[in-house]
């Protein structure tokens, strides 16, 4: 039987190298731990040395034991061994950061208290030795009585004798932290009495420090009421003899006693490197320069980069389809096989180069420090829909995409924001809206135009995300997510060279855990579309549709080549084109779509819009290729759209106009009606990996479901306002 | 005077922290409590929030915060 592995739990402040510091332990051994309920991961990984097996736990970076909300309490759970099915770590590794090491030796004190071997990882003492900090890494074991290794890990070194460190210390007896006034032993004595012995020490002492913190929710749930009453007299006993902040006092009175000897500090602070770029980059002008220079290159490169990439990705799956499609007998299987799956797994990976590109440039920004500095500048607008400065780039990466926009929100701590910030990204005026807009622009709104007006109204369009957004998050903020201003002490890290190891690391696991968690719902909901716009495939004993269309591309590939070939060849593939309209129509989505047509003609839609719109699900751009098929010009391919040349997106225009026309009731109104369109699609959320995306960030099925509710009403109270008005508006003007 | 009004490049002995609990221990964490020097850093460019400096930590706090943290100046710590 294998011998279990030894636990070591890694804790640090963020910023202090942990990541790298795991990566360089565990290497590619590792794996995403998920805790259901809260949004935090942790990663674990495995190392063996001198013939034994290790398993670190990567905790999420936090200042300091102190849980203020269920996700912080996970990290203070697992290290006290209360977490269901899960063993206390037999060891903690803390990692500081030598050019701060006060700060970052306030969580390690906390970490004493757990009763659980510790050494303390050491990183940055070369940075900190340019800054004048010296730090000796013997004389601060002696001093805080603690394994101390120095580490550096782009130099690749002190992991070995790390691990040996680690090795050493399995088993030895917990370290002595600060030690508290007497009275404060005795509060916490008589409140353990009243909690019974089942609630770990380190918690009743968080209980009686943290005001207003997740402790005392779960204690306080738990226990008897006059509980809450003794608590508040202790504290109070406290405070009126020691004061303000005692926790922070003994802590670091404690600390600069034990490191006075192992550390020499240049009397006053010195202009560092870092605190000139610093100055530079949050420059009221060169550094709002630079903020938005760096804004449009992490933009265009989502956009322009991602393009060739995303095509290639189109164009390899549209590929094996058709090789596919002639490997196989016609029929269901086929079509499930090529229109159902391949196409629906083609369009969850159509997204992995604008994630694996947001995220290296998200990594690369957070990694060196920047990340913080634009929060830092963009916190003030932000603070006007109620958001802070960290929602600012997931909102804008939305513009691209809402998949990464969504994912990149985990920078955001606090969990109204990031919840608002999620909830209000679809919003934003995604690329997969372009072919919407460009279809009903190029054919309602171009010829007989000024030239201005198409340029006009996609930038209208454009805005109303950049509107809606802000104003529906302060809603948001002002309701249902209404709490006190969360307190914006956010550090501003000292710059460094990110390591591309760990830019590496974050890519991939961007892509994995998308492709792994929201593809298989995204791929699901394909399948029900197809199989909706599939069935049923015949009205009557004859022939189906699927064997009909079968029979004449077989006819087209049997023409000959030549000049009045082609007259015979258009006339099969426009009797191709008729059927599939046919079929598409008479499927299970085009009567749901005929059924429901009552609702859609205050928006000025017929039931064929109605129908588009409901295939549409999936992905907006989807609704292009369903307008072609129902118009009976055949699938059009959403990127051509744009494309004059194109001959399915001309026809595609053609028979739009001409069928518009041609209704008596919505005739004169057909601008309103491609309004009314634009304005659906820009406000709702037809969008399943969007929804996929939201459900795997949020751990929860309510908040997809809402958000794909309030935008729905929204879009459909907007569209129906839009066609009102409208035709309101070209009534009056004949 | 409160920290929001401490000139920049100027440095402070922090006197108290008002406002509620979980702001004053978030502080002191950061090792921002009585008796501790601050420094004024810098104010981003839309004149807020204030970068601070506290033992070595650069840190980003809204004005409204900064309003609840009592200081006495010490001196200019950047005579440029």
């Amino acid at each position: 039987m294998p011998e279990t592995p030894i636990r070591i739990a890694l804790v640090g402040n963020p910023n202090a190298g942990k990541s790298t510091l795991f990566n360089a332990l565990s290497g590619l051994r590792q794996h995403v731990a998920n805790y259901p309920g809260v949004t935090v991961e942790m990663k674990t990984g495995r190392f063996r040395h001198a013939d034994r097996d290790y398993e670190v736990i990567d905790l999420p970076g936090t200042y300091s034991l102190a849980p203020r909300s269920p996700d912080e309490m996970v990290a203070v759970d697992l290290l006290l061994g209360r977490r269901k099915g899960e063993a206390k770590p037999d060891l903690i590794v803390a990692v500081v950061d030598a050019s701060n090491l006060d700060r970052h030796l306030y969580l390690t004190t906390q970490l004493l208290e757990l009763g659980l071997p510790v050494a303390i990882a050491v990183t940055m003492i070369d940075s900190a030795a340019t800054r004048g900090i010296v730090v000796d890494a013997v004389k601060l074991a002696i001093g805080l009585k603690v394994p101390i290794v120095p580490v550096n890990v782009p130099a690749g070194l002190g992991i070995v004798e790390l691990k040996a460190a680690i090795a050493n210390a399995h088993g030895q007896p917990a370290p002595c932290g600060p030690v508290f006034p007497a009275d404060v032993a005795t509060e916490a004595q008589s409140l353990q009495a009243k909690l019974g012995p089942t609630v770990p020490a380190f918690l009743v002492q968080r209980l009686l420090f943290d005001v207003g913190g997740q402790t005392e929710r779960e204690l306080l749930a738990a226990g008897k009421p006059e509980l809450a009453f003794d608590l508040a007299a202790a504290r109070q006993r406290l405070e009126a003899t020691h004061g303000p902040a005692l926790e922070a006092r003994i802590r670091y009175g404690w600390i600069r006693k034990a490191t006075v000897a192992a550390v020499t500090k240049p009397k006053t602070r010195p202009v560092t490197l870092s605190d000139k770029l610093d100055r530079v980059l949050t420059h009221r002008i060169w550094g709002t320069l630079i903020f938005f220079v760096v804004m449009f290159l992490m933009f265009q490169s989502i956009f322009v980069w991602a393009t060739p990439l995303m095509d290639l990705i189109d164009a390899g799956f549209t590929w094996f389809a058709e090789v596919v499609q002639g490997s196989m007998p016609p029929g269901a299987l086929r079509s499930l096989i090529t229109d159902g799956i391949i196409k629906g797994v083609g369009s969850v990976v159509i997204f992995l180069p604008q994630i694996l590109i947001l995220f290296g440039f998200i990594a690369v920004l957070e990694d060196c420090g920047y990340m913080a500095r634009a929060a830092y500048l963009m916190d003030k607008i932000m603070r006007r829909c109620g958001l802070n400065g960290k929602s600012f780039i997931p909102l804008l990466s939305s513009t691209a995409c809402a998949v990464p926009g969504i994912m990149a929100t985990r920078v955001i701590e606090n969990r109204r924001d990031r919840l608002a910030t999620i909830v209000v990204a679809p919003l934003m005026s995604c690329s997969a809206r372009l072919p919407v807009y460009a279809l009903f622009i190029g054919t309602f709104l171009s010829d007989g135009f000024a030239w201005w007006v198409p340029g006009l109204t996609l930038f209208a369009m454009y805005m109303v995300g950049f509107l809606t957004a802000p104003i529906t998050a302060l809603i948001l903020k002002r309701t249902l997510l209404r709490g006190e201003t969360p307190l914006f002490l956010m550090e501003l890290p000292n710059f460094k060279r990110p390591s591309l190891r760990a830019v590496l690391i974050r890519m991939l696991d961007a892509g994995r855990a998308f492709l792994v968690r929201a593809g298989t719902m995204i791929l699901a909901s394909m399948i029900v579309i197809w199989a909706l716009l599939y069935f049923p495939t015949s009205q009557s004993p004859k022939l189906s549709y699927p064997e009909q269309i079968e029979r004449i591309a077989a006819e087209i590939d049997a023409v000959p080549e030549g000049a009045e070939a082609d007259e015979a060849k258009k006339a099969f593939e426009a009797q191709r084109d008729q059927l599939t309209g046919d079929w598409k129509r008479n499927s299970y989505l085009g009567r749901v779509g005929r059924a429901l047509e009552p609702a859609f003609v205050p928006l000025g839609w017929d039931w064929k819009i109605g129908m588009a719109a409901l295939a549409s699900f999936p992905a907006r751009e989807v609704l292009v290729g369903t307008f072609g098929i129902i118009y009976d010009v055949g699938d059009v391919d959403a990127g051509a759209i744009g494309d004059p040349k194109d001959d399915k997106a001309n026809g595609l225009r053609a028979s739009l106009q001409s069928e518009w026309q041609r209704d008596p009731v919505r005739g004169p109104y057909a601008v309103a009606t491609a309004f009314s369109i634009m304005i659906f699609f820009a406000l709702c959320c037809q969008c399943v990996s969007t929804l996929a995306v939201i459900r795997r960030e949020t751990r929860s099925w309510s908040w997809p479901i809402f958000t794909f509710t309030y935008m729905t009403v929204l879009a459909y109270l907007g569209a129906w306002a839009t066609y009102q008005l409208g035709k309101l508006w070209i009534d009056t003007m004949n | 005077m409160t920290l929001d009004q401490l000139p920049v490049g100027f440095s402070a002995v922090v006197l108290s922290v008002a406002g509620n609990a979980t702001l004053a221990q978030r502080l002191a964490e950061q090792g921002l409590f009585p008796g501790e020097m601050i420094e004024h850093f810098g104010t981003a460019p839309l004149g807020d929030p204030l970068e601070i400096v506290v033992g070595g930590t650069h840190l980003s706090l809204r004005k409204a915060d900064a309003a609840l943290i009592h200081v006495q100046p010490a001196s200019s710590s950047d005579p440029s």
